[in-house]
C-alpha cells in the first residue's frame, strides 16, 4: 500500500452526508457499511450482488430516475473489475450522476491485499479520457468540507477519486445487504416518490 | 419476407415493444446485428444503451427495473456464460425481473441447441435450467407470441426470464 495521504472514510462520509437530501445512494461493501449507519434511509441501496457492479447499478438508476441525483460510492477494487463502465457512463453522460471511488489502495474485505497498480493508478485521469464531465480528487477533510458543495452541485457525469483508510469500525450485516426486506424497501421508496 | 421456418426480426422488435419494453442494452452479437441490433439502435421507439460487458447491462437492466421501467439486455451467449454470477447473484438470488435474449453464436443450422457440437451453444439452455431461469426457444416468426406474456409475468413476479434465439433473425 503507498503512503499516499488518505481521509478516514466515515468521516469523510459524514461531511458528504450533509450535503445528500434525497438522492439515491449505491454503495459497496466497506463504504456501504458505514454510508447506512451515517445515513439511514431508504434512498440506499447496497444490494449490488456481484462485486464491480455497484457503479452500473447506479447508471441505471440515473437513467430511469433523471430527476433524482444519484451518488455512487464504489471501491477502487470494485472500479478495476468494471472499468468499462466507465466509458458506457462517459457515453450515455448521465447529468445526475456523481461517482465517488473510495480509494484505499486494498481489498479491505478480503484480507487488505494491495489492489493492482494501487500507487501508480489515475483513476480520475481514466474517467475524464472515458468522458466525465469533471473529475476531483479528495484527501482532506477539510478540503473536502470546503469544496463538496461545488461538486455535487455541478452537472453530471462527476467523478471524485476518494481518496480513504479505514476509520472507526461499524457492523458489518451481510444479512441486511442481501436481504428482501432492503430492496423491497428501496423499491417502494422510489414509487413514492 | 418471413416464412413460417423463419424467425422476423421486425416481429420479435414489434414484440418486444408490446410488452412494454422502453431500453435495449446490448453488447453487438453477430446473430443478432441485422435482424435486431441495427433496426433497433435506429428505431426512435426504443432507447438503445450500448454497454461494454454485459454483467454492465445486467445492473443496468435490473435497477432500471426498480425504477419502473422495463428493458432488454440483448446478448450472445459468450457474454451470457460470462455474465453467470452477475446473473445469479442480482437477478436469481435477489428475485428481480432481468428479460435477456441470446444468440447463439456457432449454432448450426437446423439443429437444436441443446445438440449442437459446440459446447458454448450446448450449454446455454441446461446452464439456465440449473439457475432456475425460465427460458423459451424463438425458433420461428410464431414462437415470439411469448415475448409478451413471459416479459409481463417476469416483471409482475419478479423472476429473470431469458429468450434463446434458435436462428438468426431476418427482417
Amino acid at each position: 500500500m503507498s503512503d499516499m495521504k488518505r481521509m478516514k472514510r466515515d468521516a469523510a462520509l459524514k461531511i458528504i452526508a450533509e450535503h445528500v437530501d434525497d438522492s439515491l445512494v449505491v454503495a459497496a461493501y466497506q463504504a456501504a457499511f458505514e454510508w447506512i449507519i451515517i445515513r439511514p434511509s431508504d434512498c440506499n441501496l447496497i444490494a449490488t450482488g456481484a462485486m464491480g457492479l455497484v457503479s452500473s447499478h447506479g447508471l441505471g438508476l440515473a437513467i430511469g430516475r433523471p430527476d433524482r441525483k444519484v451518488i455512487v460510492f464504489d471501491g477502487d477494487g470494485s472500479l478495476l473489475m468494471n472499468l468499462g463502465s466507465l466509458v458506457t457512463v462517459g457515453e450515455v453522460e448521465p447529468k445526475n450522476f456523481y461517482h465517488f471511488v473510495c480509494n484505499n489502495g486494498v481489498y479491505e474485505a478480503n484480507g487488505s491485499h494491495p489492489t493492482p497498480g494501487s500507487d501508480k493508478i489515475d483513476f480520475a485521469g481514466l474517467a475524464s479520457a472515458a468522458g466525465y464531465a469533471s473529475t476531483d480528487m479528495f484527501d482532506d477533510l477539510d478540503d473536502l468540507s470546503a469544496r463538496i458543495p461545488d461538486v455535487l452541485s455541478r452537472q453530471g457525469p462527476v467523478f471524485v477519486d476518494f481518496r480513504v483508510e479505514r476509520g472507526e469500525s461499524y457492523p458489518q450485516d451481510y444479512g441486511y445487504m442481501h436481504g428482501a426486506e432492503h430492496r423491497a424497501a428501496f423499491k417502494a421508496a422510489l414509487r413514492a416518490s | 419476407m418471413a416464412t413460417d421456418s423463419s424467425l422476423s426480426g421486425a416481429a420479435v422488435i414489434s414484440a418486444i415493444k408490446a410488452a412494454g419494453i422502453e431500453y435495449i442494452v446490448s453488447v453487438p452479437d453477430i446473430v443478432t446485428s441485422d435482424g435486431l441490433l441495427w433496426p433497433i439502435a435506429r428505431d426512435p421507439e426504443l432507447q438503445h444503451i450500448r454497454v461494454c460487458k454485459e454483467d454492465e447491462g445486467v445492473s443496468i437492466c435490473v435497477a432500471l427495473g426498480y425504477c419502473g421501467r422495463r428493458s432488454l439486455l440483448l446478448i450472445q451467449n459468450t457474454g451470457f456464460l460470462d455474465s453467470i454470477n452477475a446473473i445469479r447473484a442480482i437477478a436469481v438470488e435477489y428475485e428481480n425481473p432481468l428479460c435477456m435474449m441470446v444468440g447463439l453464436q456457432g449454432k448450426e443450422a437446423d439443429v437444436l441447441p441443446t445438440q449442437s457440437n459446440k459446447v458454448s451453444v450446448r450449454i446455454v439452455e441446461p446452464m439456465l435450467d440449473v439457475m432456475g431461469i425460465e427460458h423459451h426457444l424463438l425458433q420461428t416468426t410464431s414462437s415470439a407470441e411469448a415475448i409478451v406474456p413471459a416479459v409481463d409475468a417476469a416483471y409482475q413476479e419478479d423472476h429473470p426470464v431469458c429468450f434463446v434465439l434458435g436462428q438468426s433473425p431476418g427482417e
